[in-house]
């Protein structure tokens, strides 16, 4: 069995943080968009909220990112899949970041005020009121967030892939464990 | 590549274990999002049965279609400072964007008399912390739920032949909803006044108003109007006559209306819209509404908003009615879907709300 490196503590946090968020967001905002219900006022109140919490963790996530590079992917895995694994990564890093500015700029665009976590904190529109971008916005939120559901699965997928078919170690990198296990420190001079 | 060698059925359990995850959360998704439920109430139902009763009509609000846009300014006066924290409710003046419309989906039907109408308001304090409402002239809401309404829109809708709702249609939803019929009775037998200008318009649902200290007051209130109530006259053949005369009304002299806060007293129907609220319950001025200016919808300032009830100032919450909510997803969605077509010339047109030579001579 190969062994690969494992991603450094604060970026095991932070993936483990935002994705259970990110499944989170991703159900409400089906869901709200669709009900006529009794949840939908505190659903939307925590949609706005949880939204930008991820856009300021996928910030930071980035900076963590450019800061300490994610381990490389094993050597015999396929060019193709490698290609795809990258180009699937930067999607995820962009969408983390534009779907919530995009949520933003809808509202901003609606005349909606965008309160978060209760009503006393306003954010300020970053872009001007204007009907017919609200409403094209309102389409490109929908848009992206199915991509990214998409891409989310794509992800779960992969990784169950390396873990239960490839058994490469590469899920491993990124789950908690007790102690690191010594051959996987020994692989860094691979 | 150093995978073990194993058994062909140890490997599709693996490949299963692989799509298991992803196929569970896409079940979910499609659960959530109402896909897996055909007759789960949904914002898209609930326009849909606004539609059809009135037809498509882009760019129109899907109900509440025909309307004006109104400007002016709210003055609270702190009578209800105590209860509620919100700045609207201070004392001191705050601009006002609002609407004058009648209610359903057709944007160029005729004025009459039995007609409900409404006003829209967005008070916008400086500190941001605004107000929407929309607000009716009826004495309470004719359904409890998001459910009996959307009933109610199907059952209520005009015949392809007669052009009127079919009476057998309205009757099999009035013996299926008895509880209703107190409303309906409410509804039916309210004072008519002679136009905008001179209506009484209510919240309908309740809103929970909360103080600096937390303390929540559940409420309802009314826009009730300062100039004196005039009983309803004959309207000729004018197809618009309740829009010409508030247009004339306001080129003539600004308009006025007390904000009448009803607090409910023990016993009171809070999470129910259709029930009424005793006279005798507690009533606060909190301030006073001026409307000075109208305009067409055409380019005019109330076109780009919705008038949300659920956009509320820090110090005003929703209550548990669940019409409410409806409210304000079915908005939101309105909102979007108008916002996204072209847009038709209203039936109030700007020509229209230029005041005549009439209204210029009596305010000089």
């Amino acid at each position: 069995m190969k062994n690969v490196e494992s991603f450094t503590l604060p970026s095991r946090i932070l993936h483990w943080v935002m994705a259970v968020m990110i499944l989170a967001m991703l159900l409400i905002g089906v869901f709200m968009a669709s009900t006529v219900g009794s949840g939908y006022y505190r659903l939307v109140a925590l949609h706005r909220s949880v939204g930008i919490a991820i856009l300021v963790l996928a910030m930071l996530r980035l900076g963590n990112r450019l800061h300490t590079p994610p381990p490389p992917l094993p050597e015999d895995f396929p060019p193709v899949m490698k290609i795809g694994a990258h180009a699937s990564h930067i999607l995820l890093y962009v969408l983390m970041i534009v779907l919530p500015l995009v949520g933003w700029g809808m509202l901003s665009a609606g005349g909606y005020p965008i309160p978060l976590w209760g009503q006393s904190v306003l954010l300020p529109p970053i872009l001007p009121h204007n009907p017919m971008l609200w409403a094209e916005l309102r389409s490109v939120h929908t848009l992206l967030a199915f991509l990214l559901f998409g891409l989310v699965l794509a992800h779960i997928a992969a990784a169950l892939f390396h873990g239960l078919i490839r058994r490469d170690g590469v899920l491993r990198s990124m789950v908690f464990r007790k102690s690191l296990d010594p051959i996987s420190q020994e692989s860094h001079g691979d | 590549m150093t995978t073990n060698t194993h058994t062909l059925s140890g490997s599709i359990l693996r490949w299963l274990g692989v799509i298991a995850l992803p196929f569970f959360l896409m079940l979910l998704f499609l659960w959530a999002g109402g896909w897996l439920t055909p007759y789960r109430l949904t914002q898209v139902a609930m326009l849909d049965a606004l539609q059809k009763g009135s037809g498509m009509h882009p760019g129109f609000r899907r109900n509440h279609a025909k309307g004006v846009c109104i400007t002016g300014w709210f003055e609270g006066n702190g009578n209800a400072s105590s209860l509620s924290m919100a700045t609207v409710l201070q004392k001191g003046r705050v601009p006002v964007v609002g609407r004058f419309a009648l209610a359903g989906g057709l944007p160029y039907q005729a004025d009459a008399p039995e007609k409900v109408r409404s006003m829209a308001l967005r008070l916008m304090p400086s500190d941001r912390q605004e107000w929407r409402m929309g607000i009716n002239d009826i004495p309470v809401f004719p359904v409890g739920t998001p459910q009996e309404f959307h009933d109610l829109q199907l059952a209520s809708r005009p015949d392809l032949t007669t052009g009127k709702p079919d009476p057998a249609r309205m009757q099999v939803f009035r013996t299926s909803h008895p509880w209703l019929q107190t409303a309906r009775a409410q509804i039916g037998r309210r004072p008519v006044s002679s136009g905008f200008a001179d209506d009484t318009y209510r919240s309908l649902d309740s809103f929970l108003f909360v103080a600096e200290d937390g303390t929540k007051t559940a409420v309802r209130w009314a826009m009730v109007p300062v100039q004196p109530v005039m009983p309803e006259i004959g309207h000729a053949n004018d197809h618009d006559y309740l829009f010409h005369k508030v247009i004339e009304d306001i080129h003539t002299h600004p308009l006025q209306w007390r904000l009448m806060v009803t607090l409910a007293g023990s016993g009171d129907a809070i999470d129910n819209p259709s029930k009424g609220w005793p006279q005798d319950d507690r009533q606060i001025n909190a301030g006073t509404l001026t409307l000075t200016g109208i305009g067409s919808e055409e380019n005019g300032p109330c076109t780009g908003i919705t008038f949300d009830p659920l956009v509320l100032p820090e110090g005003i919450m929703p209550s548990g009615d669940p019409i409410l909510q409806a409210r304000s997803a079915a908005y939101m969605r309105s909102f979007y879907l108008r916002s996204g077509e072209r847009p038709t010339a209203p039936a109030v047109s700007p020509e229209m709300t230029v005041p005549s030579a009439n209204a210029r001579d009596k305010k000089s």
